[in-house]
């Protein structure tokens, strides 16, 4: 089996990561902080913790809505581990749109709230389809949308990234917030997946 | 975060230039030459296709961009939005997707009907 470690792609970055060290261009031990400090709480358990927050508490939906950043800083979360600090936008779903997030260009996507990228979203496939067959695309993933729900597509080709908050699954009025995080999965946050 | 200065605003229709560089862009080339409305700012950032080429450009503002898919491919119900640096955009009349793409699908409904 192919893992991660022998993929093409994978050894072509070890061998530009050490060619620009032996130049002097980056710094190993550096590139290791900073891909620590990405990654070190780096899950989809961050997103869903946004999610469910914005499920129980409509005041603070509205202010993830108008300032991503801002909100999810109140949940001791942010998106400035990296080397720049990245914009959030935050879109939901409700009954009349579905949103649904891609980066045509590349694979960009905010990692500290939802962990590395599913391999599919960084596929070509993806990539091209989704901007023009939404719908289609969608039904594959198993997600069959009415008719009557609009799709808005958002392709994070700068630097902000988008996550988006799934409607709130029928039945689950008792839930606690901890209970409802865990309904909440990475391709839901993608939008392709209906929670 | 302050207000970023840029010259389009949202509610605006701009077109996104038509062009072909060389060297890196982040404007995808599927809504090069179409128009959209603004809908959000995104910031200033410095352009990636200037820093690429090694300069140090001053950040300019970038904007979401919303295409109607039928704008963007002749048929479609969906919208996509795009973040594009102003650097790529040019206004685009009031109103109007461009006359080409209404023209097409108006022959299209004719066939159709």
């Amino acid at each position: 089996m192919t893992t991660h470690d022998d993929a093409a792609v994978s050894r072509r970055v070890r061998a530009l990561e050490a060619e620009l060290e032996r130049l002097g261009v980056v710094d190993g031990g550096q590139l290791d902080g900073i891909l620590d400090r990405v990654l070190a709480n780096a899950t989809p358990a961050a997103g869903a913790r946004v999610v469910a927050r914005a499920w129980t508490d409509p005041a603070f939906r509205q202010r993830l809505l108008a300032d991503g950043n801002a909100a999810i800083g109140e949940l001791g979360l942010s998106m400035s581990h990296g080397p720049a600090p990245q914009e959030l936008r935050v879109v939901a779903n409700t009954a009349d749109v579905h949103n649904v997030v891609v980066c045509t260009l590349c694979s960009c996507y905010p990692i500290s709230l939802l962990g590395p990228s599913p391999s599919w979203y960084k596929s070509a496939a993806y990539r091209a389809r989704v901007v023009r067959w939404p719908r289609e695309v969608l039904a594959e993933f198993g997600l069959d949308l009415p008719e009557s729900t609009r799709i808005d597509v958002w392709d994070s080709s700068a630097e902000t990234r988008y996550l988006v908050v799934p409607r709130r699954p029928a039945g689950t009025g008792g839930a606690s917030e901890e209970e409802l995080a865990a309904l909440v999965t990475r391709a839901g946050m993608i939008g392709t997946a209906p929670v | 975060m302050a207000e970023p200065v840029g010259r389009f605003a949202v509610g605006d229709r701009v077109r996104v230039r038509l062009f072909d560089p060389e060297g890196h862009t982040r404007a995808p080339r599927y809504v090069r030459g179409h128009v959209g409305e603004v809908v959000g700012q995104r910031g200033v950032h410095p352009l990636p296709d200037a820093v690429v080429a090694g300069e140090d450009p001053e950040p300019t503002a970038v904007r979401a961009v919303r295409f109607d898919a039928a704008a963007l491919w002749g048929s479609g119900e969906h919208s996509v939005t795009v973040d594009l640096w102003e650097d790529y955009l040019e206004p685009a009349g009031p109103g109007r997707e461009g006359p080409r793409s209404t023209d097409l699908r108006d022959d299209d409904r004719e066939l159709d009907g």
